[in-house]
């Protein structure tokens, strides 16, 4: 899995692509966010259209992440749901957790 | 019938036993990718949609990874044997570790308010969501035997299509 990573308005923007899966894409997502936490960049916008598998790995380290990035004072935020893993939340009730919004300028401004 | 769901004589003419495989992997968590891979050539033989072939897959990923991580301690002298089979109108995932044996009921429901926010211990709750049934087993000489299964075809159209082969078994064991 790549991830793109850019700032927008103050709002760091991360796009993963591909699996977030055991082993490979939970990993790189946890080292990502962790790169911006390090570096003071706690408003945390991920961009989830490019993801297309998410297992019960992915989902726990987009849970850990949530609350490193909640322990730290900032906010972690998803957009663009792809309709399984919106499904995914769903079923996880994790949909309740995380804000999600389906348009970026949206989103960046709820910070 | 419901999305995805196709007639067997709609999806393959060929015999239901040829659409079964069967691994054996080490112990590495790289090795679901083979999985998937495979499963989902399958799968797609079987005539399955993309829909039905996502949560197959995802249901047997958690399978194949609980048999590395939690069965086999990632030891890589250890196998995992996945074996897939047509079983009537169900499609059937058997995957089976080398551990020292699992309890189900010790699993802790993921929806409870005090688990929502643990980073693990959902893959179960996934195999059961996305499949229809799934079982535990010991298997012989030890280990873990986790049967999922999903039915994926209409049940008359099922039994038809198996009928000439004399053989509507595709060979869960």
């Amino acid at each position: 899995m790549k991830i793109e990573v850019r700032n927008r308005d103050g709002v760091t923007v991360l796009e993963p692509r591909g699996k977030i899966t055991i082993g490979v894409g939970d990993v790189a997502l946890r080292e990502a966010v962790h790169r911006e936490l390090d570096a003071g960049r706690k408003h945390i916008l991920i961009d989830m259209s490019g993801v297309t598998t998410i297992d019960s790995s992915g989902i726990g380290e987009l849970v850990s992440t949530y609350t490193s990035v909640s322990n730290r004072g900032g906010k972690l935020k998803l957009l663009d749901l792809p309709a399984k893993v919106s499904d995914i939340l769903q079923i996880t009730q994790l949909i309740s957790v995380f804000e999600t919004y389906d348009d970026e300028d949206e989103a960046v401004r709820s910070f | 019938m419901p999305d995805g769901m196709l007639r067997r004589d709609e999806a393959s003419a060929m015999r239901s036993d040829e659409h079964q495989f069967h691994l054996a992997i080490d112990s590495r968590l790289e090795n679901i990718e083979l999985v998937q891979v495979v499963l989902n050539d399958t799968l797609e033989r079987l005539g399955l949609d993309e829909d039905v072939r996502h949560w197959v897959d995802l249901a047997t990923r958690e399978a194949v990874a609980n048999a590395i991580k939690h069965g086999n301690d990632c030891d890589r002298d250890k196998t995992v044997e996945v074996d897939v089979s047509v079983d009537g109108a169900d499609v059937v995932v058997r995957v089976a570790d080398q551990g020292g044996g699992f309890d189900p009921g010790r699993v802790e429901d993921p929806l409870a308010p005090e688990n929502l926010l643990r980073p693990t211990g959902r893959g179960l709750f996934y195999m059961q969501k996305f499949m229809d049934r799934v079982d535990y087993g010991t298997r012989a000489g030890g280990g873990t035997v986790v049967t999922l299964r999903k039915q994926v075809f209409a049940p008359g159209a099922a039994a038809a299509a198996a009928a000439p082969n004399g053989d509507s078994d595709g060979g869960e064991r």
